[in-house]
């Protein structure tokens, strides 16, 4: 998509990379490359950077010069399915979590409080919710850390390969279309302490393996699972990035000596900095939402709480102990979770430094 | 650029195996469970190589799991959230870049903002919003009095009780999980490069609106919509959280949900054949997805990335 571009061209590179030498189109996959710098353009900022080209500065962002006027009928007719979906199933819940988080009231619902903060100070004050943030942090920081290691270097070895690389891409790319839930299910059998083929290796080593019974193997087993299942992603973005880096630098550096070892750390990585800083912040929200199934379908929270990460607790509170207050308070919170991760998302695509690639 | 370094290149070949090895080993262990008895598959250490019995597994998890019905299932949520999610952000996509009306950076911000609000944050009022599609309706008729408003007109006392349950039915499977920001700005992205001559041409030739859409649009937009329609429908048939809260009926559960009820709990009988040899068949269509439009599922994914 060249809607990128106005990025790409305002960039430090003016030259280089405003049609970049697109993605996979090395590979001869033309369009997702051509789209890598398309994704930078979701602000309104891109809109007004084509309305300034365009000499009409005028022009409200983001609208078609050529519009259909005025009218507000049709295209109220045309937004409703979308608008009457998000206000009955996004906004008018969210309010509800908002109020009752404000609220204290019995599991039947007969009797209601107003308490103030009342429910996220209890949140706070319990040492549940506390060791809940704790393992979340962990299990997220350290899912993050071994999606991109691995990530990056497997990107690195394809970028230099010729032979068989597509084959290792589709392999490598697999787990993309394994459900969480499948993931935790496939490495709970390889960890099984009992029939486990893995957790055997591991006790031949001398390790006593048990995360039905152990906190810690408990918390690794999932963060290995939902590492498992998100290098793929990681994986093709930088793939795609790596082929948009500009051929001339990476000649130039090799001319001055530089090895591709050192070349990969000291111009690529670099370069693709704007897509790891997105990557870690869609790690984050997969690690934060998306990884339920997983505990869900493999710990159940335990043992003793080991794996009971902050989107478990508000299920396990709202459906199961029936606490509302509480499971909306904790809702509330991670909504503020989210709008950090969507603020830090959007402040990607705002940034000034985008190489294009 | 053309450089020899082999034994750089004898590396990375090397990691690239191991990277295919990573993801590899967890599918050939659950194939070879798959492939044994129960007794053989709890003998430790697991066999190497496969058994004989892959096929008479497959088939006990297909019964036993009740894949026949949770297959029909998830195919037409993953099908129905797929066409739903394109049919609502193609149109207002098209609402928000070719009509200049008042509410139209509302509508923007209002989209953008469900950005921020994934299923998983607010699951329990979400699940009460469908549980009973009808609640706002009855809060509007509560704060409007609507029912001492048919008694004075009309002198009966009615009790207002709306309601709409969207337990265990496709709708409420399907209906929540349609709304999409991230579908909507890519389609938007996509209009904005769509050469404005197209639109003068069409409004010169005396085409309306939705002609234009139909006819210029929509045909222009079939690779994105193609290579979007993938990554949902994967999003679609390997939804968790949802159908787990939404179908207490066995009738209505989707694949995925299903195969939840093989794995062995401490309690029960470690029939670890039968849950790999399952979670083999519920992963089967997805992986297929990838590897038959490979091309487009990349395009999809990389497009899509919000």
């Amino acid at each position: 998509m060249k809607a990128g571009s106005p990025i790409a061209t305002s960039s430090i590179w003016p030259e280089a990379p405003a049609a970049p030498p697109s993605g996979l189109a090395r590979s001869q996959h033309k369009s997702p490359g051509e789209t890598v710098a398309g994704r930078s353009a979701v602000t309104e900022r891109a809109g007004r950077a084509r309305t300034t080209k365009r000499g009409q500065p005028d022009r409200e962002p983001g609208l078609k010069r050529a519009n259909f006027g005025r009218g507000a009928g049709l295209p109220t007719l045309l937004l409703l399915p979308q608008v009457l979906i998000l206000v009955f199933f996004f906004f008018i819940p969210s309010l509800r979590a908002l109020t009752q988080s404000v609220l204290l009231s019995d599991p039947f619902g007969t009797t209601v409080h107003f308490v103030w903060f009342d429910n996220f100070k209890a949140l706070f004050a319990s040492g549940e919710y506390r060791q809940s943030l704790v393992t979340t942090a962990w299990f997220t920081v350290a899912q993050n850390v071994i999606t991109l290691a691995i990530a990056v270097v497997l990107a690195f070895a394809t970028d230099r390969v010729v032979r068989a690389r597509s084959v290792y891409r589709t392999l490598i790319l697999l787990p993309y279309a394994i459900a969480p839930a499948i993931a935790g299910i496939l490495w709970a059998f390889l960890f099984n302490p009992v029939v486990g083929p893995l957790a055997h290796m591991l006790h031949g080593l001398g390790i006593s393996w048990d995360p039905n019974r152990n906190p810690n193997d408990a918390l690794w087993l999932v963060i290995m699972a939902a590492s498992w299942k998100h290098i793929c992603y990681d994986y093709i973005f930088l793939v795609v990035g790596l082929l948009a880096v500009p051929v001339s630098l990476m000649e130039a550096a090799a001319v001055d000596g530089a090895g591709p070892v050192r070349r990969f750390f000291l111009i690529a990585l670099p370069m693709l900095g704007p897509t790891i800083f997105f990557l870690a912040v869609m790690n984050f929200i997969y690690g934060f939402f998306e990884t339920f199934a997983i505990i869900d379908a493999v710990t159940h929270g335990g043992p003793a709480g080991a794996t009971n990460i902050l989107v478990y607790k508000v299920f396990v509170d709202g459906f199961i102990n029936l606490d509302l207050g509480s499971s909306a308070a904790q809702s509330v919170l991670l909504m503020s979770f989210a709008l950090i991760c969507t603020l830090l998302q959007f402040r990607y695509f705002d940034h000034k430094v985008n190489y294009g690639v | 650029m053309v450089e020899r370094a082999p034994i750089l290149d004898m590396i990375c070949h090397a990691i690239l195996i191991a990277g295919a090895m990573l993801v590899c080993v967890p599918l050939y262990f659950a194939f070879v469970a798959g492939s044994l008895t129960i007794a053989e598959v709890q003998k430790v250490p697991l066999p190497w190589l496969p058994g004989d019995q892959f096929l008479a597994n497959l088939q006990t998890a297909w019964v036993k799991a009740d894949f026949s019905r949770s297959f029909l299932n998830s195919i037409v949520v993953a099908l129905g959230i797929t066409a739903g999610k394109i049919v609502v952000s193609l149109l207002s996509a098209f609402a928000i870049t070719y009509f200049r009306f008042r509410y139209r950076m509302l509508a923007f911000w209002l989209i953008f903002m469900s950005l921020m609000l994934p299923i998983e944050v607010r699951i329990v009022p979400t699940f009460e919003a469908v549980a009973n599609a009808a609640l706002p309706l009855q809060w509007l008729a509560d704060l409007l009095h609507v029912a001492d408003l048919w008694k004075w007109i009309s002198g009966h006392d009615v009790a207002i009780a709306l309601e709409w349950n969207m337990v265990n039915t496709y709708p409420g499977l399907i209906l929540p999980l349609i709304a999409s920001a991230t579908a909507t700005f890519l389609f938007r992205q996509f209009f904005l490069t769509v050469p404005d001559e197209l639109c003068e041409a069409a409004r010169l030739d005396g085409a309306s609106p939705l002609r234009f859409f139909w006819s210029i649009l929509l045909p222009l937009s079939v690779s994105n919509i193609v290579a979007l329609s993938i990554i949902l429908f994967l999003f679609g048939w390997n939804q968790y959280l949802w159908p787990l809260l939404f179908t207490t009926d066995k009738d209505m559960a989707t694949a995925v949900i299903a195969l939840k009820n093989l794995i062995p709990r401490s309690d029960s009988e470690p029939a670890w054949n039968i849950a790999m040899s399952g979670a083999l068949l519920a992963m089967l269509p997805p992986t297929l997805v990838i590897l038959l439009l490979q091309r487009w599922f990349l395009k999809g994914l990389v497009d899509s990335s919000k």
